[in-house]
């Protein structure tokens, strides 16, 4: 299982890679390469070029202030999971690292990458969404914004235009949010079945504001506006009557291994685990 | 005389370890041979089509490629000529069996290698495979077993008058009259389905050609260098010692490599066209698609019972999906029906079981081979009984099991052959009862309530087996003193993982004296020893084992008889300590082995001493009459996550039986690998493909095998009954631990859900087949079957987008 | 090879170099370029972990690195934990001692992901060894004696570095 032949470039700077982006046909940008590789070994994915990034300076790196932690496109997983910093202010990005993958994933797979390759199972694009994050991106016009929302354009397909990178992704962290997240996977580290995360803040013992998604049971992940709404306003200790309604029109996709019905099943089960947590941990959040 | 650290029973140290461990291993694709070349295969797309032309232009002019064969290149592996059925037994009824070495008209299996490229890199080799246009006509593919046998079902191969392989039946004792003073009759359908071998180390081979001898000389990554060997001599009409076979250090093997492959007489004819070494190494997408697996076993039973659990008779049939071809005969449903009735004493039997050719990988042995298959169905239909007479499970299966003051034991069954089946000695009670005490079965019961009542499912399962292993014929050994006073083993016994030459070095040991540091072993070379059958069945220990032994044995009576006449002493006043020949008493007046070995060699003008042969050496070829038999019991505790269907096993015990254990150390590292292999039958395997015939579950993202976060906490305990069929008393355990496990996991998780009625009669088991069950999804009904699910979205690689 | 690229790394201490393409990929590189075959393939798509090296400090699947990708990067391969004639590394000697391996080739990847858990996490409990361990897999060994190895290793490590 040997590549397809590839031109292979490595540019030192942004707007060197954005430019080779720009000009070469058939080129496919690497990034930690924990899900380029296989493809090309497999030759799945057989690209004229590809375009490393790994050697691009300014790419890479956590910037946290009062209101928000910036992080590169291209910080590899561990060192968000070695930040304690991070932990601390988001703690569902660290929760969800866990599953990332196994330790050699993580050595050398980045935020970014998992990003843009966006498999509807995975961690990182669904707590991006829940987040309501913002995602940067740099084409030869410059930069751009793209709320979390409008990132997933459809299945495994990100808001970039060709000749765009993704360059950073910022988590706002005004308010403060109880956090969950579950996952079911058959073995450790393996891709989810389903996901669910959850950021509910509180008012007293109402919920003054919930945000939840899903992974894995579509083509992207996806928002619960559904849920959200119906939880807004409700007691805490009643949220658990709101949840089998408010997923009830639930199609979850099917696949050669489980069926839509284990999907929604799932979904009702881990978004129910995933929301009390969130609402334990909202509720010890100093105010 | 015995070293109870290093002899004969010692959990010694491996000797193969360090250079393992320094990343000193040489497997297959370590070796490198002066003008070596790369070989790739182009195989079928299509689960069955015909084969209407290959073009290789475009391919042939890629710089970098030295050639591209199809089968019109060989003309004598070409139309009728296809490779040999290695196994022919009467059983097997179907006129062609085999697949040519490059498909020739038809390709009956996704995978099936058309064409062969040789180029200056493997990366080359798959560009040029890329640029061949095959161009196929499709033809309809069966693909579901159970469908095989319908007059309107497609034809696995356009010319074949069916889809019949073969059909085995079998029966013992009256059973119309078991089933006419039955107290109850129970019917149960039974499925199991296992998958891959897979071995770290995919199938790989170097096939090289001396210009001006001929000889053939292919290393290669295979259990059986004797019998890959024989078959590719004659297929080339070359004489035995014209074709050398050799097996490097093997990455494991578990049943797929051995088998004498299509590609492994492809690479032979591409070297010898080609006149330069020719190396093919499978990637792991290959031995997905064209190394050999197992799949499904689908039975229906009936079982008739008296009141107190007794069984009075069975009838089975069963339909054992064969795959496109037969590589191996019909050795896995054969193994599945020489197991029954296992531990147990059933008054009557009748059994049959249909093999059928269906459009999908080829199958045979997997470790454990048919064995699992007939466990499953013997064990699930103890849990059935107790079930529905409500009596304990444990009960049922001691009120049927044979005593142990029973042996030798003749089950009712017969071999193909007609041989009765004997069982040499077993203590199959002995370890049940000695298990249910290990594991807490008398208390489990409580623990189990308390733990429902803090909403926590857990459950303990339970299963018994008999292993025939020490397959006969034979496997040989050569032990030799050489100069040095080091003592040479060669055996054909190929290894992948066992440690037989440590098991060897132990019997030198024990019957020479010599430290295991002086022993070399040479093995799986058919230059080395003229004759050998392979390593499969659980059988090296007591075939290459005895025989091991019994050349010692015959150096060590040599030595002494030579020193007595050469010191002038009566024989029975000497004995061997530490690689000497000593006088009892009077350690002082000895003979080192390498001292009696040099005059034995011989020097120029120097008659050997008369009454004695050149060398100081022994060949054996102990042969095995029949099987041996182990037993044992194993029982599993699992915790079941009622919310997710999640199954975690928690506990596993295991109380067996192999006779005597050379190495308990290698013996405990058998049980273990093999029970975690059920395991993953028991809950992750599973080979998936669609209505076309094409494999979808192709690569470890979707094959789940067990990691370590899926283990148990292992509890062993051995009891050794000796064989009665071999001078050192050991039994075959290399497959005890894969056998009834499956069967264990699946009582478990049945008991952990007894409250909601659960029954489980088939494995793999997934989360989403356990919630159907507990009926916590909404609309309970059958657990959907894979391929009655369309594939929609794919949670694998997608080309767009992966950064 | 007409876009062989030269390649210029250190490896178990010493600077080696070598020529390859592009699409090399380390494990390869490492195999046939540099002759260190103790890394072994057994999927090259990122799940089985034999391949496992240590690049800088941290365990990767040497078959999802191009071997471009660790010009001028420190690697460590499983040749590196005991000099050629020197005694076995504490791991090594572990593995034997608990018959943690059978065929031998899933070994180095285990030793590797091992090497770096120690140096990383040394007060790794045993659900962490099985955690880390998770992206390594073994047909023949069942795990259990590569997790009591890796548990011996680190209760030893903390023992002496205690003392």
């Amino acid at each position: 299982m040997k590549p397809a032949p590839f031109v292979y470039h490595a540019p030192r700077d942004r707007s060197s890679a954005v430019s080779l982006l720009g000009s070469l046909p058939n080129a496919k940008v690497l990034a930690g390469g924990q899900s380029l590789v296989p493809m090309l070994n497999m030759r799945y994915a057989a690209p004229d070029h590809v375009i490393d990034l790994n050697r691009v300076a300014g790419l890479a790196g956590v910037r946290i202030d009062e209101h928000a932690v910036e992080i590169g496109a291209m910080t590899r997983q561990v060192d968000l999971l070695e930040s304690s910093e991070l932990a601390r202010r988001l703690p569902l990005v660290a929760a969800a690292l866990r599953h990332v993958g196994h330790v050699q994933t993580r050595s050398r797979g980045t935020i970014g990458g998992s990003l843009c390759h966006l498999d509807p199972a995975a961690e990182l694009p669904l707590v991006a969404l829940v987040s309501d994050a913002t995602l940067t991106a740099a084409g030869p016009r410059g930069e751009r914004s793209i709320p979390a929302a409008e990132w997933a354009r459809g299945f495994m397909a990100p808001a970039l235009a060709p000749d765009e990178i993704l360059v950073s992704i910022r988590f706002d962290l005004r308010g403060a949010s109880g956090y969950g997240f579950h996952e079911f996977a058959r073995r450790h580290g393996d891709f989810a079945i389903v996901a669910a995360a959850v950021l509910i803040e509180l008012d007293g013992e109402r919920v003054a504001r919930a945000r939840a998604a899903l992974g894995g049971v579509g083509p992207t992940a996806l928002r619960l506006g559904a849920l959200e709404a119906a939880l807004r306003g409700q007691q805490a200790s009643r949220v658990g009557e709101v949840i089998g309604p408010a997923l009830a029109a639930l199609e979850p996709v099917a696949d050669a291994y489980y069926g839509a019905r284990y999907r929604r099943h799932l979904a009702r089960v881990l978004a129910e685990r995933a929301m009390r947590d969130a609402i334990g941990r909202a509720r010890e959040a100093p105010r | 005389m015995t070293n109870p650290t290093t002899g004969i029973g010692a959990a010694v140290e491996r000797i193969e370890d360090d250079r393992l461990l320094r990343g000193g291993g040489r497997y297959l694709d370590d070796l490198e041979l002066p003008g070596l070349v790369h070989a790739a295969f182009v195989r079928s797309e299509h689960a069955h089509a015909r084969v209407l032309g290959v073009d290789a232009t475009a391919a042939r002019q890629l710089s970098g490629v030295a050639a591209v064969f199809t089968t019109d290149d060989f003309p004598q592996a070409s139309r009728g000529k296809r490779m040999p059925q290695t196994a022919p037994i009467p059983a097997l009824t179907a006129a062609v069996s085999t697949m040519h070495a490059l498909a020739t008209d038809e390709v009956c299996f996704v995978g099936e290698p058309v064409a062969i490229v040789v180029a200056a890199s493997r990366a080359i080799a798959e560009d040029a495979a890329a640029l061949v246009a095959v161009s196929y006509e499709v033809l309809p593919a069966v693909t579901d077993p159970r469908r095989a046998l319908a007059a309107d079902a497609p034809r696995v191969r356009a010319a074949a008058p069916d889809n019949r392989a073969g059909r085995f039946a079998a029966k013992f004792g009256d059973i119309e009259a078991a089933f006419a003073g039955a107290a109850r009759v129970i019917d149960l359908e039974v499925e199991s389905h296992r998958g891959g071998g897979h071995s770290m180390e995919g199938r790989g081979a170097i096939a090289a050609v001396e210009a001006y001898s001929g000889k053939v000389t292919l290393w290669t990554s295979t259990q059986l260098p004797h019998t890959v060997r024989r078959h590719l001599a004659a297929h080339l009409g070359l004489e035995e010692p014209q074709v050398r076979v050799v097996a490097p250090d093997v990455g494991g093997g578990f049943g797929p490599k051995g088998i004498f492959y299509a590609e492994e007489l492809a690479l032979v004819l591409a070297a010898r066209a080609l006149g330069r070494p020719v190396k093919w190494v499978e990637d792991r997408r290959e031995h997905f698609l064209a190394s050999v697996q197992q799949r499904d076993q689908a039975w229906t039973l009936q079982v008739a019972v008296d009141p107190d659990g007794a069984v009075r008779g069975v009838r089975a049939r069963g339909t054992n999906d064969c795959g496109a071809y037969l590589l191996y005969g019909l050795l896995l449903p054969l193994t599945t029906v020489v197991q029954f009735p296992g531990p147990y004493r059933w008054g009557a039997l009748e059994l049959e079981l249909d093999c059928v050719f269906t459009n999908l990988t080829p199958t045979s042995p997997v470790r454990g081979a048919g064995r699992p298959y007939a466990n499953f169905v013997i064990e699930r239909a103890m849990d059935a009984v107790a079930r529905t007479l409500g009596l304990d499970r444990a009960a049922v299966r001691a009120r049927n099991m044979i005593p142990d003051d029973a042996y030798p034991y003749e089950t009712g069954m017969r071999t193909p052959a007609g041989v009765p089946i004997k069982y040499d000695s077993g203590s199959s009670r002995a370890c049940l009862d000695r298990l249910l005490e290990d594991a807490g079965w008398a208390g489990f019961g409580e623990r189990q309530r308390a733990a429902r009542e803090s909403g926590r499912y857990i459950g303990l399962g339970l299963a018994c087996y008999v292993e025939d292993g020490g397959i006969p014929p034979f496997e040989g050994a050569t032990v030799r003193v050489l100069p040095s006073g080091t003592v040479l083993v060669r055996s054909g016994a190929a290894s992948q993982g066992q440690g037989h030459a440590t098991i060897f070095a132990q019997i030198v040991c024990e019957v020479l004296g010599v430290p295991l540091a002086q022993v070399m072993t040479e093995a799986a070379d058919t230059d080395a020893i003229p004759r050998g059958v392979g390593t499969l069945g659980s059988r090296i220990a007591v075939t290459a084992g005895s025989s091991v032994a019994k050349a010692a044995e015959a150096v060590r009576d040599k030595a002494i008889a030579f020193a007595a006449a050469h010191v002038g002493v009566a024989a029975e006043g000497l004995e061997i300590v530490e690689g000497a020949v000593v006088v009892r008493g009077a350690p002082a007046r000895r003979m080192k082995l390498a001292e009696i070995a040099a005059f034995l060699n011989g020097s120029a003008g120097v008659p050997i001493r008369p009454g004695f042969e050149p060398g100081l050496e022994a060949t054996a070829f102990f042969p095995v009459p029949a099987p041996t038999y182990s037993n044992g019991s194993v029982a599993v505790e699992v915790e079941v996550d009622a919310a997710t269907g999640a199954v975690r096993v928690a506990e596993c015990w295991f109380v067996h039986d192999c006779g005597r254990m050379l190495n308990p150390l290698l013996v405990e590292g058998q049980l273990v690998g093999g029970i975690v292999h059920g395991l993953g039958n028991a809950l992750l395997e599973r080979m998936v493909f669609d209505r076309e015939g094409q494999p979808l579950s192709t690569n470890y993202g979707e094959y789940l095998l067990p990691g370590a976060t899926d283990v148990p906490r292992f509890h062993l305990r051995h009891i050794e009954t000796a064989s009665t069929r071999n001078p050192l008393g050991v039994k075959g355990v290399g497959e005890s631990g894969t056998i009834p496990t499956p069967a264990a996991v699946i009582s478990a998780v049945e008991d952990a859900l007894s409250v909601h009625g659960a029954v489980f009669d088939r494995h793999p088991l997934s989360p989403e087949d356990v919630l159907a069950a507990t009926g916590c999804l909404q609309d309970p009904g059958k657990a959907v079957r894979p391929d009655e699910r369309r594939r929609e979205a794919s949670t694998a690689l997608h080309p767009e987008t992966a950064r | 090879m007409s876009d062989a690229v030269r390649i210029d790394l250190t490896v178990n201490g010493r600077a080696m170099g070598g020529a390859a393409e592009p699409r090399t990929h380390l494990a390869d590189f490492l195999r046939q370029e540099l002759r260190l075959t103790g890394t072994h393939l057994g999927c090259e798509h990122g799940v089985c972990g034999a391949c496992t090296v240590i690049v800088d400090g941290r365990p990767v699947r040497a078959c999802l690195l191009l071997a471009v990708q660790a010009a001028g990067c420190e690697v460590t391969t499983v040749e590196g934990l005991a000099a050629l004639d020197g005694p076995l590394g504490d791991l090594q000697a572990a593995f034997r001692r608990r018959h943690a391996l059978q065929c031998g080739f899933c070994t180095p990847g285990m030793l590797m992901t091992l090497a770096a858990l120690a140096a990383a996490q040394p007060d790794a409990d045993e659900a962490e060894v099985r955690a880390a361990l998770s992206g390594n897999l073994c047909r023949c060994t069942g795990y259990a004696p590569i997790i009591a190895a890796a548990l011996d290793v680190l209760e030893a490590r903390r023992a002496s570095s205690a003392t």
